[in-house]
């Protein structure tokens, strides 16, 4: 199986990189359009800022590559942003491929500190991804803006109010937290991907 | 609901973990990732490395440590020490950090910060702060805790997250190493002023302490080194401890 981890200016893709090695699969990091198409599941990982992200993919063709895949693709954290429609982060258009904008996390009360940094639970887990197990398991998030439930929601969780911890549609498979870095329960959802 | 996190921090010279630690029957006990590994087995949800020698030579042995973490482990983890510049963030980072903790460095320069914040995200900055409790006042020091600045710890952690920290670290000092609980009083006000989460350092020495530092201190993390290195606490007998007193926990 030849697995691809799309590549840009983000942070820290290599942890995809480690957690796809430990589960058995030596993926290729690469921003070449013919390996992304002929690939057979590709990773959008993200950390980073939307705009200048987004910026990227454009200068580099990636927008329309990533747009045009019809094998499982999961996108991770601004991954998952990136695939909706617009962000606030930056005010940015995006992939259009989920049909919601992303918005920044706003405080109700002191206790809520933004970024969303730790483990929170999944709830609501549907779709390929996830199997029974992982409802009510916890995840790792850091991030500060957030995807609202939509038709797509593919699971929720609580912080501040709920939002979308995950989405699916078609071929596209997102998550807002990060399984490489989730533990075992995140390892359980990355070898689900990989089995799709 | 998300959860109060337990954070090990590992300190480490030339690629080994340097207090002490007496596991028994536990092999490779000064191996700073096997006993990363361990802590993350146990339920730990992140990890610290602290690069304590951060010397020209002992940088690229802990860079190689870092990459090695990476690979093996699946939870998340910061690295600090010696972090002055952001080639040296760069080096991190592409080594497979998740996070980086800056201390001196961004006293010293604070636009450090903005710097780090702009290129890769608030949410990998870490400021962590070292105080002192004197003549009435948090006061910040540098390297380590042996230069004062005489800059005030809640001015300092209120301009480092205005210039896009991600999380605060702060390190008692006057409580660090006594082992009779975290400053809680000091961790509340920097949790009821801040909008960013704030970690506790510096004071653990019972399972009280953590539930304190977190019911009373208010802290959204607590970090802690000896306890854990010398057994007297497991993470998992600690986390249910905690479960039990009403904390939310990751179990």
């Amino acid at each position: 199986m030849k697995v691809a981890i799309v590549k840009y200016n983000a942070g820290n893709i290599y942890s995809v990189d480690y957690a796809l090695r430990r589960l058995g699969v030596t993926p290729v990091v690469t921003d070449d359009a013919g390996e992304l198409l002929t690939a057979d599941k590709v990773i959008f990982p993200g950390v980073g800022e939307a705009h200048t992200t987004m910026r990227y993919l454009k200068e580099h063709g990636l927008e329309d590559v990533i747009r045009s895949l019809r094998q499982p693709l999961l996108g991770i954290c601004l991954g998952m942003q990136l695939m909706c429609r617009y962000s606030e982060e930056g005010g940015v258009d995006c992939l259009g491929i989920f049909d919601v904008d992303v918005k920044r996390f706003i405080p109700r009360k002191q206790a809520d500190k933004v970024p969303h940094t730790g483990w929170n639970t999944l709830t609501s887990v549907r779709g390929g991804l996830f199997d029974a197990a992982q409802e009510g398991r916890f995840v790792y998030f850091v991030h500060s803006y957030y995807v609202p439930e939509n038709v797509s929601t593919a699971a929720v969780t609580d912080y501040i109010h709920p939002f979308s911890a995950a989405l699916h549609k078609d071929n596209f498979y997102a998550t807002q937290f990060h399984p490489e870095k989730s533990g075992d329960t995140g390892e359980a959802i990355l070898k689900n991907f990989l089995k799709l | 609901m998300l959860a109060k996190r337990i954070i090990p921090c590992l300190d480490v010279m030339d690629g080994v973990t340097v207090k002490g630690v007496n596991f028994i029957n536990f092999r490779d006990a000064g191996d700073a990732v096997e006993l990363g590994d361990r802590y993350s087995r146990e339920g730990a949800d992140e990890l610290v490395y602290l690069d304590i020698a951060a010397s020209h030579e002992g940088r690229k042995t802990f860079t190689d440590l870092v990459k090695n973490v990476a690979a093996r482990l699946n939870i998340p983890f910061t690295v600090g020490g010696g972090i002055n510049e952001m080639s040296d963030v760069d080096r991190l980072l592409n080594a497979g950090a998740d996070k980086v903790s800056v201390n001196s460095a961004a006293l010293r320069r604070p636009q450090l910060i903005e710097e780090i914040a702009a290129g890769f995200g608030s949410q990998v900055c870490v400021v962590a702060i070292d105080a002192n409790y004197e003549d009435g006042r948090w006061l910040c020091y540098l390297n380590g805790g042996r230069i004062p600045t005489g800059r005030d710890l809640f001015q300092w952690a209120a301009e480092a997250e205005e210039r896009g920290a991600g999380e605060i670290l702060f390190t008692s000092m006057t409580h660090d190493g006594v082992r009779g609980g975290y400053a809680n009083e000091a961790l509340s006000t920097l949790s009821e002023t801040l909008r960013i989460p704030v970690i506790a350092s510096g004071g653990a020495g019972t399972k009280e302490h953590f539930r304190d530092a977190f019911l009373r201190g208010k802290a959204d993390a607590a970090l802690a080194a000896g306890v854990f290195h010398f057994g007297e606490i497991s993470v998992g007998d600690l986390k249910a401890y905690l479960a039990q007193e009403g904390v939310n926990v990751r179990t």
